[in-house]
C-alpha cells in the first residue's frame, strides 16, 4: 500500500518541492554559517518565522496580512510563468509585464482619476500587450522568448520610470500616495482587513488571485483550449500536424500570461501598500520570484497558491534577520537556490521511481519465494 | 566624439567577451542563459581582488591578478550549469535563470557581509576600486585606452582559431550539431560539453569585470549587470554563432549602449530633447528589432539545449 502512495504523481510533486525547500534552507544556513557562525541558527529561524517573530497575536495577524498583500501579486506572476510553461514557453518577461501593469494602473489612477476597475483592466491590457509582442516575435520571427522577454523587461522598466515621473511627488522619487491622490482607484477591501487586525491593505486582491488560480487550473484541466495548449507544449509538430493552430496558441498563451502578470501589478499597487519609485534601476523581484513560486508549486495552479505564500513568507522573513550580521537578501539567495534545485525535479522523480521499482521487484521476488516455500510445506524461516 | 569611440569600444569588448562565452557553450550543445549571473560573480571576484590587493602592487600584477580572479570565479560558478545540464539532464532554462538570480543575491550577501564586518555602520553592497582601476587605463591624448580591449582582441582571435582551426574546436562544434554522431566517432561528448561550459564561464567572468570597471570606479552589487548577459546573447544570435560576425554585431550594440553614457556631449542630440530614459532603452529596442530580422534563418547549433543521452537515438 505504501508503495502505491509514493507512486502517486501529486505526492511525488509535493515531496520533491519539500526536498527543494529543505535543501534550499540547509544551503542558506551553510552560507550564513560562513558569514558569521554566531547568529546563523537564529537568522535562519527568523527567515522561516517571518510574522511569527511578533509575540502578540494582533501583531502577528497584522503582519500575516502584509505578507498576504504581497502574496497576491506574486501568485499572479507565478501563474503567468506557469501558464506559459505549459506550452513550452519560459515567460521570464513576467517581471516586465508586472511593471507595465503597475505603470498603467498608477498612471490612470493618479493622472486621469479613473476608478479601480478601469485602472485594473488597463493594467491587464498593458501586460497583455507586452506578452503579445513576445508572442508575435516568437511565432513569426523565431525570436527566443527568454531573450525578447528580458529586453522587454528593461524597456518596460525605463518607460515606466519615465511615465510615472509625471505623477510623482516633487520632493521624492516616489509617485503620489494612492490614499491621498487617487482614493477612487483603491481596490475594495470587502471588509477583509478586519480579519487581520484592521490591516487596510488586505482586500479584493487576495480572493481574486486565488480565484484566478482556480480559473487557470480549470482552463488547463477541463477545456479544449487548455488541452491544445498542453499538446503544443508536449510536441509542437505533433500538435500542428493534428490541426492545432500552434502559432495562434503561442501568441494567445503569452497574451494571457502577460495579462496575468499585468493584473499582478495592479493587485499590489492599487492596494496603496507601496508607491512606485521612479528611480528604480533594477526590476522589482516580484516577477523573478514568480518563477521560483511556479516551479516550487510543481507547475500546478493550486500548488502555486501555497508555494507563492511560502516564497513571500521567506522573502518577508528576510527583513527580520539581525542586520548587524546579515542582510535581508539572504532570502533572495534561498529562493534562488530553490529555483536551481527545481531544475533537478526530473532527476528526483526519476530516482524516486527507480527506487520504488527496485523495492517492488525485490518484494515480488520475496513473495514468489515465500509461495514456493509454502508449496513445499517447509515453512518460511524469515 | 573621442569619448563615444572609447565607450563604444569598451562596451563592445564586454559584449564580445560574453557573447564568445555563450558561443562556446552553445557550440558544445548547452544553452547558457546564466551568463548574466556568471558576469556578476566574475565581477565580484575581480572587484574583491582589487579591494584586497596591497596598495603598492605594480600595475602589471594588478592586471594579471584581477583577470585571474574574475576568470576563475566565472569558471567555478559555471560548474553549477555544467553539473546540472550535462549530468542531471536538468532544464537549462530554469538552471540558467536560477544562476542569474543566485549570482546577484549571492554577490549582494557576500559584499554586504564583508562591508558590515569591516565597518558595522556600512550596510551597502558597494565595492570601491578607484586606485586599482587606474592600472587598466593608459591615457593617449584624451583617449582612455583600456587593457581589456587588448584582452578582447586576443580572446577573439583565439576563439576563431580554436573553433575553426583546431581539432578540439571542430570536435566541440560536432557535439552541438549531432552528439550521437560525434560519440560514434570516438569523441567524449560529456567532456566536450564540460569544456564548452567552462570556457563560457571564463569569458563571462572576464566580461563581468570589464563591465563594472567601464566608466565607474565603484559598483553596487545589488544592481547585477542590467541584462548585459542577455544583450550578449542577442549579439551572439545576431552574429550567427560566428566569432567574426559577433565582433561586428558587438560594435553596433556597443555604439548604442555608449550613446546613453555620452549623448549629452553632442549638441544636436541634446537639442532633440529626448529624455534620457529613451537612450537607456535604446540598446534593448535595437536588439529586439535586429533579432526580429535575423532570427528567421537561424544558424543555431542543431542540438543545443538537448541533454545528451548515450542510450537515445
Amino acid at each position: 500500500m505504501k508503495k502505491n502512495f509514493l507512486k502517486n504523481s501529486i505526492v511525488q510533486s509535493i515531496l520533491t518541492s519539500l526536498i527543494c525547500i529543505v535543501l534550499g534552507m540547509i544551503i542558506g544556513f551553510i552560507v550564513l554559517l560562513f558569514i558569521n557562525p554566531a547568529g546563523a541558527a537564529e537568522a535562519i529561524i527568523s527567515v522561516a518565522k517571518n510574522f511569527l517573530t511578533y509575540n502578540s497575536a494582533n501583531m502577528q495577524l497584522k503582519y500575516l496580512g502584509n505578507t498576504l498583500v504581497k502574496t497576491a501579486p506574486l501568485l499572479m506572476c507565478a501563474l503567468s510563468v506557469l501558464f506559459s510553461y505549459k506550452v513550452g514557453l519560459f515567460n521570464i518577461g513576467a517581471a516586465g509585464q508586472y511593471v507595465v501593469g503597475a505603470c498603467a494602473c498608477l498612471y490612470a489612477a493618479l493622472a486621469w482619476k479613473w476608478s479601480w476597475l478601469p485602472c485594473m483592466l488597463l493594467a491587464v491590457l498593458a501586460g497583455a500587450v507586452f506578452g503579445a509582442i513576445s508572442g508575435i516575435l516568437k511565432s513569426y520571427f523565431n525570436v527566443n522568448e527568454v531573450i525578447s522577454g528580458i529586453m522587454l523587461n528593461w524597456i518596460g522598466l525605463y518607460s515606466t520610470n519615465m511615465i510615472l515621473s509625471n505623477v510623482k511627488e516633487a520632493a521624492s522619487p516616489y509617485t503620489y500616495q494612492l490614499t491621498a491622490a487617487g482614493e477612487q482607484a483603491l481596490l475594495p477591501t470587502l471588509g477583509l482587513g478586519a480579519l487581520f487586525n484592521k490591516n487596510q491593505y488586505v482586500g479584493l486582491a487576495l480572493p481574486l488571485s486565488v480565484l484566478m488560480a482556480v480559473l487557470i487550473w480549470a482552463i488547463l484541466a477541463k477545456t479544449k483550449f487548455g488541452y491544445e495548449l498542453k499538446a503544443t507544449g508536449f510536441n509542437k509538430n505533433a500538435a500542428k500536424y493534428s490541426g492545432m493552430a500552434e502559432k495562434r496558441n503561442i501568441i494567445l498563451t503569452l497574451v494571457i500570461g502577460g495579462a496575468l502578470a499585468g493584473l499582478g501589478g495592479s493587485l499590489l499597487y492599487q492596494t496603496g501598500y507601496e508607491q512606485w519609485q521612479c528611480t528604480h534601476s533594477s526590476l522589482p523581484a516580484m516577477g523573478f520570484n514568480g518563477i521560483a513560486a511556479a516551479f516550487l508549486g510543481g507547475l500546478n495552479p493550486i500548488g502555486t497558491i501555497f508555494s507563492s505564500f511560502f516564497i513571500q513568507h521567506i522573502t518577508a522573513g528576510g527583513a527580520y534577520v539581525d542586520k548587524t550580521m546579515y542582510c535581508s537578501q539572504i532570502s533572495d539567495l534561498i529562493s534562488a537556490i530553490i529555483v536551481y534545485l527545481c531544475g533537478f525535479v526530473g532527476f528526483f522523480k526519476y530516482a524516486m521511481n527507480s527506487r520504488i521499482e527496485k523495492s517492488e521487484a525485490k518484494a515480488a521476488a520475496k513473495e514468489m519465494g515465500k509461495e514456493a516455500a509454502a508449496e513445499n510445506k517447509k515453512g518460511g524461516k524469515e | 566624439m573621442l569619448l563615444l569611440i572609447q565607450y563604444t569600444l569598451l562596451f563592445a569588448s564586454i559584449l564580445i567577451l560574453v557573447a564568445l562565452g555563450g558561443c562556446f557553450a552553445e557550440h558544445s550543445g548547452v544553452i547558457n542563459l546564466g551568463l548574466e549571473g556568471i558576469m556578476v560573480i566574475g565581477a565580484l571576484g575581480g572587484a574583491l581582488m582589487m579591494r584586497y590587493l596591497p596598495s603598492g602592487t605594480s600595475a602589471v600584477a594588478i592586471i594579471l591578478l584581477v583577470v585571474l580572479a574574475s576568470t576563475l570565479s566565472g569558471l567555478l560558478y559555471s560548474v553549477l550549469l555544467a553539473v546540472a545540464a550535462i549530468h542531471f539532464k536538468a532544464d537549462q532554462t530554469i538552471v540558467g535563470t536560477a544562476m542569474n538570480m543566485l549570482g546577484t543575491a549571492a554577490a549582494t550577501v557576500i559584499v554586504k557581509a564583508l562591508n558590515t564586518a569591516a565597518n558595522p555602520d556600512d550596510v551597502s553592497s558597494t565595492v570601491q576600486y578607484v586606485e586599482e582601476k587606474a592600472a587598466f587605463i593608459v591615457n593617449i591624448g584624451g583617449f582612455e585606452f583600456n587593457w581589456f580591449m587588448v584582452f578582447t582582441v586576443i580572446a577573439l582571435i583565439a576563439s576563431y582559431i580554436t573553433l575553426y582551426k583546431t581539432r578540439f574546436g571542430l570536435r566541440l562544434m560536432a557535439c552541438g550539431e549531432h552528439p550521437q554522431a560525434a560519440d560514434s566517432a570516438g569523441i567524449n561528448v560529456y567532456k566536450m560539453r564540460w569544456a564548452g561550459v567552462l570556457i563560457s564561464g571564463v569569458l563571462g567572468g572576464l566580461g563581468g569585470i570589464v563591465y563594472i570597471t567601464a566608466g565607474v570606479s565603484e559598483w553596487k552589487f545589488e544592481y547585477g549587470v542590467a541584462g548585459f548577459g542577455f544583450l550578449a546573447l542577442a549579439v551572439m544570435i545576431f552574429g550567427q554563432w560566428k566569432p567574426t560576425r559577433i565582433a561586428l554585431a558587438a560594435l553596433l550594440f556597443g555604439l548604442f549602449r555608449a550613446l546613453s553614457n555620452v549623448y549629452f556631449g553632442f549638441d544636436f542630440l541634446v537639442n532633440l530633447k529626448i529624455p534620457s530614459g529613451v537612450y537607456n532603452m535604446l540598446p534593448y529596442i535595437i536588439s529586439l528589432v535586429v533579432l526580429a530580422f535575423t532570427s528567421g534563418k537561424s544558424r543555431a547549433p542543431k542540438s543545443e539545449g538537448i541533454p545528451y543521452d548515450k542510450g537515445s537515438r
